[in-house]
Formats: structure tokens, C-alpha cells, sequence
């Protein structure tokens, strides 16, 4: 079966803030029906990644299309077939929940408007509160109405910026469900999250830190490229394990979690004998665990070289 | 590629923001009532019955005339009579006085012999404008004032027919009454004040609020988003313009000799050149309280180099150059001459051409301002 068609790809998209290089020589390739997800530190340069792919900001430097568009010549286009859904709620608060899916239908100029926007209000759930101004909506709510006025015209690709922030677990269980059915559908969405548990929903990963690519793939994929070994140390007192083991040869990286710590490591077998020795010394059970992904997200993000500021003398 | 849906989207969601706006709304509409009255009233730039000291010397018949004369012209009211002239210039020290007249103490005598005696006023001209139109009536009255008493052996002492006789016409408002002025400049300061206020927050507040980034995600196109911001103002705008002449008519029966129709076609332009304005000082704040800072920035030689508070041709040559790059100044010569001398289209056409100039450059900074990403 031949692959879906690329509706990103992008190579060597590089962003500056004055002399703060914000995104580096980013390359990114996103099949159509794909949920790709797009982790990083805070300020790694993500939003400035997704606002580049829907032309709110010009690159530096780079180059790729966009649903087949060029991103440097025909954002309007893209514009015009992409949601984007922002970090922040950017509806209008003042204007009511149905006052606000009316413009943005009228701003894309849909011909049969009054029954997308009722038949959104429907699938919200929210058609008698329709006059509810959207100022007033819960933070859940206002990230469904969010999402609704994105997809009020069909677009091909979905950008959404941590649509899940401060939004409790039900909540965010139903929005995944929901994109899982538009990228069924053969809508692609990319969408940056901090949550480890939507990064495994994701059908690929990139990883970025710094304005640079750390890793992408699958989940799997970006697992295993990492290298990583990890140990589970399971039973009392971890805090003092913890304290023991830092600084321990092989012990890179030590991270508790909840009853239990988690020690990970690129040279297996320095890392094996150090843990083996210090879980022995308490009595404790030592076993080798598959790393997880926030484990590696953890190990790549403290690898990763540190931000780079470029002055513009140096170049000339 | 301007497209009317996405025009109508905005102006839709614009009248929509300002009448839910409740406290705006209702300032806009308030503020030309409440200013109206406020400077209307208030304002008199032709001050009467101003307090006065007489320091008389003598009490005679020629006195008491030169006296009763200056209290006839209404400029003047005798509130103290002291006895020195230290004690008049304590009186003019404290204020409480605005002028000092002193009649000299052989006043009759030096008359009777033909000897022309000295007669001192004194103003506080620390304020011209108060003082001006006062002491301009006394040289008036200088003449003719005692020609009652010189009667008899002193009628050689009248003052002589002058050889030619001065006729002066108050052409458009002869009474001299300030709110004829004041009034129809209102309009203009009202509508600079508002207009540019209203767009500078109104895009501004999308920036601030973070509404601009999912605006700028979307096709609209700048000029959609300017034109669409501009023109529910424009009707805000008209609403002001008529509240400010119904009341005009009522409250002080201000003439509007010519053409309301010309009015209402050249005000499209002040409004709009005023908006552009706006709209470029909101591409250049970062936030709703510099908005504010610039439009008083701009509101304040509006208002003081146009001719709305000052006498435009009193001004040194460089501000009335920077008087004449404003559109407050050309609209308020336009509303004057409408409303008071009944100009017609070729008697302004050239202040018209002026405030079209000033849109056209402001529009174009405007748009030119106007960022389609968030760089």
C-alpha cells in the first residue's frame, strides 16, 4: 500500500528573535491522517514552529510546503485550509458562543453558514446555551468552542497549541477520542502537549528542545533511538537510594516515580552494577524496565545542547 | 481580493463588541452632551462686568460721568472705592480687583482750563484674553464721555467730529457670542477625541487579548479588517454629530445658515481621516494604555493649534504649519463657514482637498503598519 501523501514537509525552517535563534534548522514530514505530536521544554520554539507553518510568522530561513503550498509564498492559501487552534483562547469573550462560530463562518466566507454553525452548536451540545457569552464558558468548554470554530470549515490540516492545557481528564479523554475520528476521517493534525499519556496517542512523535529536532518517529522508534536503559528500584526509603546514587558511574539520570525510582542510563552495564550495588546494600528489589517516553523525553531534553545565540558579526 | 463576507464579518462583530460594551457605548454618546454644555456654558471669551477700583481724588460731576460711562459700556463693575493708591494696588494683588482707575485730584480743573489731565487705568493683563476686549472699549468711550457736561462755556472742550466716520460690521455673529464659535468646534474635538480613541483600543485590545493571533490565522485580508473596524465608527460618529446639533439648536440656538447635506458628506471624511489615525496608532502600541497615551498625544495640538481654543492667526508661522497638517483644523474652518457664514461647496473646497489628503496619507500609513503575521 503506497504511503499517504505528505501534508507537511518542511526542511531547515529556522526562526530568529533578534539575535536568539528561536528554531533551528527544523525538518518535519507529516502524512496525511496523521496525529503527530510535537513535545518540548516550555520556549523550545514549538508555537513558533506551528505559527510558521500557518504563516503568522515569516522564516528566516527554510523551506516546504504546506498542504502542497509553498509556506513562504502561499500562506494565505494555507490559510484558508488550515484550523488553528491557539494556546491561549482567542475567541472573542464579548461576542456569545454562537455570535463567535457566525463570524469566524462568515470570515471564511461559508455559503451554508447557519446550518454549520447550528449543526456545531449540536455537536457541542451547546445549542441552548447559544447565547451564552463565550467569556463565561469553563475552561473545558471554551477549548471545545475552540476546537468547533477551527473545524467550522473543513479544513484539511489541524495546528492546535496545547489545546489540553488546564482541562481535567474527562475532558481531554473526549478531545482525543474526537481528534482520533477527524484523523480517521483523513484530517492530519499536529498538535504540542505536554502530557505524556496523549504523546502515546500520537501516531508519531518529534521531540524538540532548544529550536532543534531531538528525535521524531514513533513512540517505539523514539524509545529505542535513545539508547536508554532503565532500572525500576521498588521499596522503602527511595529518597536515600536516590541521594546514594547520584553521581554513581552509568547513573545519568534518576527519577522518582510515586513508590518507585526510576535510574536510567546510556552505558548498561556501569548502570547495571551501580544499581544492582546500591539496591543491594538496603535490600532492595532492582529489576530492567523498558524506559518509558518521559524517561527518554527527560534524558534527551538534559543532553541537548544548550540554546545558541547567534551574533550577527560573527557570520559577515 | 476584498471580499464582502469577510468585510460584513468583521463590521458585524465589531457593532456587536460595541454594544455590548455597555460603559463605551454610553460614553459616546454622553461625553459630546456632557462637553457640549460643559464648554458651551462655560466658555466666554468676551468676559463682562470685570471688578474694578476707583481711586478718585475729587468727586465732581465730570468724574461721576467718566465713571458711569465705563460701567455702561458692561465691561466694567465698581466693587471698591479706596481711598490710596496702595490700597487699590493691594485690591489688584489679591485679584480682587481686574482694574484700577485713577482720576486725578485737579480733574474738573484741568478740564475747565482745556488742560487734557491724565486719567491712569490700570489692567492685571496677566490674562490678555481677559483683559483685551475690556481696555479696547475704554479707548472707545475715551472720547465722547464727558460731552453731556461740557455744556455751556466748556461745549469748545467736545471732543471734535472726526474726519471720517469708522463703521464696523460684526459680519456672522454679531452679538460676539463664544458658543457660536465654540459649538461647531465642539463637533470637531468631540468627534477627534472619540473617533481615535475608539480605534486605537479597538485593535489594540485584539492584540492584547490574543484575539489578533486567531484573526491573522484566518484569510481575512488587512484592508477587510480595517475598513470592517472603520465603519461601525463612522455610524457611531454620525450619531454624535447629531446629537451635538440637536443639541446646539436647543440649548444655544446656533445658526446653521447653510447646507446640512454638505455637512453630513465632507463629516465621512474627517470621521474617516480620525479613524485612520486611530487605527495606525494601534499598529504601534503594544497595549490599550498606550493607545491612550498617543491619542492624547495627538488630541492635545488638536485641540490647541487648530483655531478651537486659540486664534489660528495668532499663532507664530511653524504652528500654524503644524496646525495645517492637522484635519481638526481644515474640518473646524469647514463646520464654521457651513454652519455660520452658509459656505458653499467652492468656498471649501480646498479644506476638503486638505482632509482628503490627510486620509489618504494616514490610510496608507495605516495599512502600511499593518502586519499580516506576528513578526
Amino acid at each position: 500500500m503506497a504511503e499517504a501523501a505528505l501534508v507537511i514537509d518542511v526542511e531547515g525552517l529556522t526562526k530568529r528573535f533578534d539575535d536568539k535563534v528561536v528554531v533551528d534548522r527544523f525538518a518535519l514530514q507529516v502524512r496525511q491522517g496523521q496525529i503527530y505530536g510535537f513535545l518540548g521544554p516550555n520556549g523550545s520554539g514549538k508555537t513558533t514552529t506551528i505559527r510558521m507553518l500557518c504563516g503568522l510568522l515569516t522564516p528566516d530561513g527554510g523551506r516546504g510546503t504546506c498542504l502542497g503550498f509553498d509556506i513562504l509564498r502561499e500562506s494565505a492559501r494555507i490559510k484558508r485550509e488550515v484550523g488553528y487552534m491557539t494556546q491561549r483562547f482567542s475567541l472573542y469573550e464579548d461576542l456569545s458562543i454562537a455570535e463567535n462560530l457566525e463570524f469566524t463562518g462568515r470570515i471564511y466566507g461559508l455559503a451554508d453558514r447557519r446550518r454549520r454553525v447550528d449543526e456545531a452548536l449540536e455537536r457541542l451540545g451547546l445549542g441552548k446555551r447559544r447565547g451564552q457569552l463565550a467569556g463565561t464558558l469553563s475552561g473545558g468548554w471554551k477549548q471545545r468552542l475552540a476546537l468547533a470554530a477551527c473545524l467550522l470549515h473543513d479544513p484539511r490540516l489541524l495546528l492546535l497549541d496545547e489545546p489540553t492545557a488546564g482541562v481535567d481528564p474527562g475532558a481531554r479523554r473526549e478531545f482525543w477520542e474526537h481528534l482520533h475520528q477527524l484523523a480517521h476521517g483523513g484530517m492530519t493534525v499536529l498538535v504540542s502537549t505536554h502530557y505524556m499519556d496523549e504523546a502515546e496517542r500520537c501516531h508519531a512523535l518529534a521531540y524538540i528542545a532548544y529550536g532543534k529536532l531531538l528525535a521524531s518517529g514513533t513512540a517505539a522508534e523514539v524509545v529505542a533511538g535513545a539508547r536508554l536503559h532503565t532500572w525500576a528500584i521498588e521499596g522503602e526509603d527511595l529518597a536515600a537510594v536516590a541521594a546514594e546514587l547520584r553521581g554513581a558511574p552509568g547513573a545519568d539520570m534518576i527519577v522518582p516515580f510515586g513508590a518507585r525510582l526510576h535510574v536510567s542510563g546510556t552505558d548498561a552495564e556501569t548502570l547495571a552494577s551501580s544499581v544492582s550495588a546500591a539496591a543491594a546494600r538496603r535490600g532492595l528489589r532492582a529489576t530492567s524496565v523498558d524506559p518509558g517516553l518521559e524517561d527518554v523525553f527527560i534524558h534527551l531534553m538534559r543532553h541537548a545542547p544548550e540554546p545558541v545565540t547567534v551574533a550577527g558579526r560573527a557570520e559577515g | 481580493m476584498f471580499a464582502w463576507s469577510r468585510f460584513a464579518a468583521v463590521v458585524v462583530k465589531e457593532f456587536v463588541q460595541v454594544r455590548r460594551d455597555r460603559l463605551t457605548f454610553a460614553m459616546m454618546i454622553g461625553m459630546p452632551v456632557m462637553q457640549l454644555v460643559l464648554f458651551g456654558f462655560a466658555i466666554n471669551m468676551d468676559p463682562k462686568s470685570l471688578p474694578m477700583a476707583v481711586v478718585a481724588a475729587e468727586s465732581s460731576p465730570f468724574s461721576r460721568s467718566l465713571v458711569r460711562s465705563l460701567e455702561a459700556s458692561g465691561y466694567f463693575r465698581v466693587v471698591a472705592q479706596p481711598a490710596t493708591a496702595a490700597g487699590a494696588e493691594a485690591l489688584m494683588a489679591e485679584g480682587d480687583v481686574q482694574f484700577v482707575l485713577h482720576v486725578p485730584a485737579d480733574f474738573s480743573r484741568k478740564i475747565a482750563r482745556g488742560e487734557r489731565p491724565v486719567v491712569l487705568v490700570e489692567a492685571d493683563a496677566s490674562d490678555p484674553a481677559a483683559t483685551g476686549n475690556a481696555l479696547s472699549a475704554i479707548q472707545a468711550l475715551n472720547y465722547s464721555a464727558l460731552d453731556r457736561d461740557l455744556a455751556g462755556p466748556l461745549a469748545g472742550l467736545r471732543s471734535p467730529a472726526p474726519a471720517f466716520e469708522l463703521r464696523v460690521h460684526r459680519r456672522y455673529n454679531p452679538e460676539g457670542i463664544t458658543a457660536y464659535n465654540i459649538v461647531p468646534g465642539l463637533m470637531g474635538v468631540v468627534l477627534t477625541m472619540t473617533m481615535i480613541m475608539m480605534t486605537a483600543l479597538a485593535m489594540t485590545r485584539e492584540r492584547e487579548r490574543g484575539t489578533m493571533e486567531n484573526l491573522l490565522a484566518t484569510p481575512v485580508r488587512p484592508f477587510e479588517v480595517m475598513a470592517g473596524k472603520i465603519v461601525p465608527y463612522i455610524l457611531i460618529g454620525y450619531v454624535q454629530v447629531v446629537v451635538i446639533l440637536v443639541a446646539s439648536q436647543l440649548l444655544f440656538r446656533v445658526p446653521m445658515v447653510g447646507s446640512l447635506a454638505l455637512l453630513s458628506s465632507i463629516l465621512v471624511l474627517f470621521i474617516a481621516a480620525n479613524l485612520a489615525v486611530g487605527f495606525t496608532f494601534s499598529t504601534l502600541a503594544r497595549n490599550q494604555l498606550q493607545a491612550m497615551q498617543m491619542t492624547f498625544f495627538f488630541f492635545l495640538p488638536s485641540m490647541l493649534l487648530s483655531g478651537f481654543m486659540f486664534p489660528f492667526r495668532g499663532m507664530p508661522g511653524w504652528a500654524q504649519a503644524i496646525g495645517e497638517v492637522l484635519p481638526l483644523t481644515h474640518f473646524l474652518r469647514i463646520v464654521r463657514g457651513i454652519m455660520l457664514k452658509g459656505n458653499q461647496w467652492d468656498d471649501i473646497a480646498l479644506e476638503v482637498a486638505a482632509l482628503a489628503a490627510f486620509l489618504l496619507a494616514a490610510g496608507a500609513v495605516a495599512m502600511a503598519r499593518y502586519r499580516e503575521t506576528l513578526d
